[in-house]
């Protein structure tokens, strides 16, 4: 807060204003002109006083200011219509037609705080905070310009703990304080994405290069975005000047040495005078294969396209917009992963190297995915005088994964995985915020989903066919307590219905004991399968307390507790099936319900002239915790399997992020960032599996504004080894003809990691620039493998990566 | 605020439309590349009393593990014809995937490997480019004791190759192995 909330072109209105004056100065002469007009300039959006208002009636060359009170008198004016320009330094002038055949008292209303322009406020400035009390970070648009060759959990590693769980380079989900998946909601404009995020190797169905800004709140505690976000929220929000009647746009321009390839992104933005805008955005990624630093990746390129289309009318007391976006991914899965069976896997963790190494290529060939995302959203708003302000909301979504595996004969080039989730949701909510002191915030929500597996696959339905129906509502409130204290609290309630219909192996319905639980489920029996339709449904509570301490003003202190709760997935539920490239069979179970969080989160923020730092602890225990891991083997003619099954548990989640900068000079400047979780399953005492491992970052920059923006800055990252996972397990080896231990939970060892960049920007005119930037990524091309990495059983991650970027803003 | 109308009619007209509902049950997927039962016949050089190995696994990825057969003990010091036949029963009647492998017998190889009793497996058959394929084979059995035969069919290994599943690559369709006695 503290900053004007709407920014416009102030010389320009006045020439504006004058060249009018003169115009119509010699129409209303000669008559009785000693009325006047008179009343108060209100703030329309919480009704307060505003001072130092000019009031210019046009035509007239007559004026005057609101005074303290807010109280102003014009005089001399004659019989007749009359318009009135008001205008104040911190809000958007107002054109008002008054009709006089006396004096007139009229109040004078004008937004003080148009909120909807102010996510907006200066591209590249900070986001106003989501919550006021929880551990909240945020991404400007110049970091992700920086990663726009990259991906969504790329860019988010900047944030400290954010890590992510990879499928090699180009799948990168993103991990919040060691939790991902459905754990973890991404909003796109608001948007709830549902792009079957329950997969670890489902990455978000989203382009990094559509957002102005992100920001990622650690916790639960943003009620207003769902009650089941135990991991935490990411929301990808539109930067958007409003600069009346303005042309503006970027293109982003990446090539890169590893992959052979790079991306373009543009965008182009017009504002017209009456509030209506139109913004078009299309961005294409192309890589080939990515190399490690002794051998090709062989299958790991990507193409992307993506493109979004939005326009609107944006006024202060109310507007809309229409939104569409599209996402399109080939993605390229290492071929050395696609394996047989448990002695392909065994093999593969003890040879070195891939087992499938080719030349560089840029074909991508199965086992890959591609995935199709389409949204739709409308959107408007309406503020009410003195009240707040209610917005509601309509999205579409739908979105296709298809998923190619290595196969033979006729299905060659049949997907084994083809599914369709299709998604609308209606939201509304009311905020009232009219008093400085506090303000309340209700919304409801409701959503129809449906999942479409489609069976010409030849291959039996990973997840069934489903429809499922969500109901919520929540209500969020703060208050500013004291000067210094501000103290939030919130509660939701959601409801969660799943419908679905699914075929069982009659051996597989017999092992789970499902005849003995689920025999009502059962529709029909076919052969050696059973058609049953499982329906569930969930009651999900969800509430948060926080308190935020600004001891002064370069001392912040917050705490924050959140209760969140959320129903399982329907991979938690449904899972059924071979998947081959992991070589496992994965099994979800019906039996699963809801899991529950309790997380106390603390932050402690100083920021002083030279340095600053943020520290930041956690606690998070989630009793019935759905984890995925492995416990044992299943035997079919094709060899043996590790079975990965789903279970729940008691699970803790400790944790630390702190991250410091000093500015040493006025030139040299440090950045540094630890995070660490533990996580343990506190029933059976062992360590939770794929917990991220403690990691470092440090970077030294130097910088020079004056010769034309440069700066150069050298990164370090250095991860240890995940010390704390689960034990691993033991198999019997067809091929050894004995009992042989799956190294499968066995972390790789520490690594470190340099990086080295640079950039310059380029006044070309007054509305041009031209930025220059060179990243180098691993510079010293060093060898490693990280735990979170599916594809660290079969190769190294990447080698050495040179990025030029080329940044132009018009 | 026409506006608003228009956007609630847009709203409205596009929930409706979308909201079209499917009721038809979904289709049976039955898996039609599976393999279920492998069955190796060795009948003895010279005639004598055929001996089957056989492994049906009728669940295919589902968790009961495969029934493996061995019809009775092998001769020593007996070179034996061996027959490879690979079916699907989980269709009626059942699919017969050995022609689907003699057909694309370049994209496949049969792997044994032999312990024991067993002195030695030599391939009986090539495919179109002069490699072996291991559909049929000549099996030799040494003095009297246990053996183990293990069989692996690979698709889309490295060809030629070494003779060894580890050195051909590819993906692994049936992994399976005999014990049996030679008397």
């Amino acid at each position: 807060m503290g900053y004007p909330h709407c920014i416009y072109p102030l010389n320009m209105f006045k020439k504006f204003t004058a060249l009018l004056f003169i115009l119509s100065n010699s129409i209303l002469f000669g008559q009785d002109c000693n009325y006047s007009l008179s009343g108060k300039v209100i703030d329309f959006h919480d009704n307060s006083i505003l001072s130092g208002a000019l009031i210019q009636v046009q035509g007239r060359g007559i004026s005057a200011y609101s005074k303290e009170d807010g109280s102003y008198l014009v005089k001399g004016l004659c019989a007749g219509s009359y318009t009135l320009v008001v205008s104040h330094p911190e809000c958007k002038p107002v054109f008002l037609t008054i009709v006089l055949d006396g004096n007139l008292v009229q109040d004078l209303l004008l937004e003080h705080h148009i909120e909807e322009l102010e996510e907006v406020k200066v591209m590249g400035e900070l986001v106003e905070d989501k919550t006021r009390t929880a551990q909240e970070q945020q991404l400007k648009t110049t970091t992700l310009e920086f990663y726009s060759s990259a991906s969504l959990g790329d860019a988010l590693k900047e944030i400290s703990g954010v890590s992510s769980l990879n499928t090699g380079a180009n799948i990168v989900k993103p991990v919040i304080h060691g939790l991902n998946g459905s754990r973890v909601l991404i909003l796109n404009d608001g948007v709830r994405m549902q792009d079957m995020e329950w997969g670890d190797e489902h990455a978000p169905n989203v382009d990094i290069n559509s957002a102005g800004s992100v920001s990622v709140i650690k916790g639960a505690s943003a009620l207003q975005y769902g009650g089941d976000a135990i991991g935490g929220v990411i929301l990808m929000e539109q930067t958007f000047k409003t600069l009346r009647d303005t042309l503006f746009g970027k293109t982003v321009l990446n090539g890169m040495t590893n992959g052979r390839g790079g991306n373009i992104s543009t965008e182009l933005t017009k504002v017209f005078e009456e509030g209506w805008f139109v913004k078009g955005q299309a961005s294409y990624k192309r890589l080939g294969d990515r190399e490690a630093p002794d051998y090709v990746l062989s299958n790991t390129g990507v193409q992307e396209t993506a493109f979004t289309f939005r326009f609107g009318k944006k006024n202060f007391t109310w507007g809309w917009d229409a939104w569409y976006s599209y996402f399109d991914a080939d993605i390229g899965i290492l071929r050395a992963s696609h394996i047989g069976n448990v002695d392909d896997l065994i093999r593969s963790i003890n040879s070195m190297q891939p087992l499938i190494i080719e030349p560089f290529t840029y074909d991508i060939v199965p086992p890959r995915q591609e995935v199709t995302h389409h949204l739709g959203k409308l959107n408007a708003y309406k503020r009410f005088e003195g009240v707040g302000r209610w917005n509601f909301q309509y999205d579409f979504q739908r979105n296709n994964r298809l998923e190619f595996d290595v196969r033979v004969g006729d299905d060659r080039n049949t997907p084994a995985i083809d599914l369709e989730l299709t998604t609308q949701t209606l939201n509304t909510d009311f905020k009232w915020d009219a008093n400085n002191e506090y303000t309340v915030r209700v919304g409801l929500l409701g959503r129809y989903q449906d999942n479409f597996a489609n069976p010409d696959t030849g291959v039996r339905r990973l997840i069934p066919d489903y429809e499922k129906y969500d109901i919520g509502g929540f209500a969020i409130g703060e208050y500013q307590w004291t000067d210094h204290v501000l103290v939030e609290a919130g509660a939701r309630y959601d409801y969660n219905r799943i419908d679905a219909l699914k075929f069982y192996r009659i051996s597989r319905w017999l092992e789970r004991g499902y005849d003995q639980d689920f025999a009502d489920i059962v529709v029909e029996n076919i052969g050696n399968q059973l058609l049953t339709n499982p329906v569930f449904e969930y009651h999900n509570f969800s509430a948060t307390a926080g308190a935020r301490y600004k001891v002064n003003g370069s001392t912040d202190f917050r705490f924050n507790y959140t209760l969140a709760q959320r129903a399982p997935n329907p991979s938690e539920l449904f899972s059924d099936g071979l998947h081959h490239s992991a070589a496992r069979i994965e099994l979800g179970d019906l039996r699963i319900d809801s899991e529950t969080s309790n997380k106390i989160a603390l932050s402690f923020e100083k920021n002083l002239n030279k340095w600053g730092f943020v520290f930041e602890p956690y606690a998070n225990f989630v009793s019935d915790f759905i984890l995925l891991e492995p416990t044992g083997v299943e035997f079919t003619i094709r060899g043996a399997f590790p079975v990965w099954e789903y279970r729940q548990t008691d699970a803790r989640l400790l944790g630390l992020d702190l991250s410091a900068y000093i500015d040493w000079a006025s030139n040299w400047r440090t950045e540094h960032r630890f995070s660490l979780v533990k996580g343990k399953d506190t029933t059976s005492d062992i360590a939770l599996i794929n917990m991220p491992a403690p990691n470092t970052t440090n970077r030294i920059s130097y910088s020079r504004p004056e010769w034309n923006g440069f700066e150069i800055g050298l990164e370090s990252f250095y991860s240890f080894r995940q010390n704390e996972f689960p034990p691993n397990i033991t198999v019997f080896s067809p091929e050894q003809q004995q009992e042989v231990v799956l190294e499968i939970n066995t972390p790789p060892d520490a690594y470190h990691l340099m990086g080295l960049y640079g950039k310059m920007d380029f006044t070309l005119s007054q509305q041009t620039k031209l930025g220059i930037g060179l990243t180098v990524n691993n510079l010293f091309n060093t060898s490693y493998r990280d735990y979170l990495n599916r594809l660290r059983y079969f190769a190294d991650d990447l080698g050495r990566n040179i990025i030029l970027q080329i940044n132009l803003k018009y | 605020m026409k506006h608003f109308k228009l956007f609630f009619l847009l709203t409205a007209g596009i929930f409706a439309f979308s909201c079209s509902d499917d009721d038809e049950g979904p289709q049976i997927v039955n898996e039609e590349e599976v393999i279920t039962t492998l069955t190796i016949t060795l009948t003895p050089q010279g005639g004598g009393t055929s001996i089957t190995l056989q492994s049906q696994d009728l669940d295919g990825d589902g968790p009961n593990a495969p029934v493996v057969n061995v019809s009775g003990n092998l001769g020593d010091f007996t070179t034996y014809e061996g027959s490879i036949e690979l079916l699907n029963e989980t269709e009626n009647p059942a699919e017969d995937i050995t022609e689907e492998v003699e057909e694309e017998a370049e994209e496949h190889q049969f792997f044994y490997t032999v312990t024991g009793s067993i002195d030695n497996v030599i391939y009986n058959d090539v495919d179109g480019n002069g490699n072996p394929v291991g559909l049929v084979f000549l099996l030799t059995t040494r003095e009297p004791g246990a053996a183990t035969l293990a069989v692996t069919l690979r698709h889309e290994p490295t060809k030629p190759n070494d003779g060894t599943a580890s050195n051909a690559g590819g993906e692994t369709d049936i992994a399976q192995t005999f014990s049996v006695t030679v008397e």
